[in-house]
């Protein structure tokens, strides 16, 4: 029955990805060899649909392949296989947590934690903004450092930086209001535009 | 007790609902709708289960929605987060697979994607300059940050490694100096 393989096989994706949705990208390469459920093609559609669609990455993804696999229901329960595990874990850790969140040795611990956590967000951040905002292929062909950084896009961060920080009215604004705001620009300018 | 639960899901459904681009991107809506908003975690709590995200299986934005649920009305409350968070995508994601190549050939939306992604990269960073505030608070703080965020964009490591490390580096460095702990 298709239905028990498919949480089964998400199951399994949700034990051993650490780290984010994006960690469950090598195991979906594995179930797309194993059981021809969606090609490497339709993964690698998948990847652009779930990074600009709301939702998390990871449910994303097994939402798609499971809908690929077998229909709504399909990506209903790989999605459901994908959750299990962690919600498990979790209320575990919760609990103990729970427990022993006022002992020192806890506290000393989360002392290092919270920085390690802040560099993590830092550099992934940090990492998919040089995808969109430097243009290395393209310099390496003209050679030219004006090709080498998408201004457009600089300039648009430059000016939503300022008006989330700085300008008193419009900064305590919801953070979808942002979003709106910079769907529209892009829509306008053409910001899927390659210079290529 | 139901109408918590209620509350707890549509909560989430909203976060998962208004958040582009993953666990990341999560943190600017969780920090206005659960810190600011609803009061339910503070500012470090969030980080301490984003570092546990980190290092547990699963996606990050599941463990950390079943971490504040948890917190908040227990096992169930847990639950209800959890089922709001991925609620959003699989209405949203279903529609898209039925319709994909239309969306696939639309000049329109690829535009306003390009845009979108580009108010996700502000958001987080606006989030990481709150962070940085809360979490780099001494030396080692800011050692602690330099060396992961060098080492994870540098290296292949993986963010477990990093995660037990600072753990590890938090409980050496505090309770050598024999500081009296809060």
């Amino acid at each position: 029955m298709i239905y028990l393989q498919l949480y089964y096989e998400f199951l399994q994706v949700g034990l051993f990805a650490v780290g984010g949705g994006l960690a469950t990208l090598p195991f979906l390469y594995d179930i797309s060899d194993r059981t021809g459920w969606f090609t490497y093609e339709q993964l690698a559609d998948m990847i652009a649909i779930s990074e600009s669609t709301p939702g998390a990455i990871g449910i994303n993804m097994s939402t798609y392949a499971g809908y690929m696999a077998a229909g709504i229901p399909g990506g209903i329960v790989a999605s459901l296989g994908l959750i299990t595990p962690a919600v498990i874990i979790i209320v575990v850790v919760a609990q103990f947590l729970n427990k022993f969140k006022d002992n020192q040795y806890i506290q000393a611990t989360f002392h290092g934690l919270r920085p390690a956590s802040t560099a993590l967000i830092a550099s992934a951040g940090f990492a998919v903004v040089m995808i969109d905002l430097v243009h290395v292929d393209l310099f390496r062909i003209t050679g030219s450092f004006i090709d080498l950084i998408n201004w457009r896009a600089l300039l648009l961060a430059i000016v939503l930086f300022y008006l989330s920080n700085h300008v008193r009215l419009i900064k305590n604004l919801h953070p979808v209001v942002f979003i709106a705001f910079a769907a529209a620009i892009g829509m306008i300018f053409n910001f899927a535009e390659v210079a290529l | 007790m139901l109408k918590d639960l209620f509350e707890l899901f549509i909560t989430f459904a909203r976060i998962g609902g208004l958040t582009f681009g993953g666990g990341y991107a999560m943190l600017p809506i969780l920090q206005r709708e659960v810190v600011e908003i609803k009061k339910w975690a503070t500012t470090e709590e969030l980080m301490d289960y984003y570092a546990i995200g980190q290092t547990t299986p699963g996606i990050i934005a599941v463990n950390t929605a079943t971490f504040i649920g948890q917190r908040h009305r227990g096992t169930l409350g847990g639950i209800a987060a959890t089922f709001g968070v991925i609620f959003p995508s699989l209405i949203i994601i279903s529609i898209i697979a039925m319709f994909m190549n239309n969306i696939e050939d639309s000049i329109v939306l690829q535009n306003a994607f390009a845009g979108i992604r580009v108010s996700v990269y502000v958001l987080i960073l606006n989030a990481v300059i709150k962070l940085w505030k809360k979490s780099v608070v001494d030396k080692t703080g800011l050692l602690i940050f330099l060396l992961i965020f060098t080492l994870s964009i540098f290296t292949s490591l993986s963010p477990v490694l990093f995660v037990i490390g600072a753990g590890v580096i938090g409980l050496l460095t505090k309770t050598q100096r024999g500081e009296r702990l809060k």
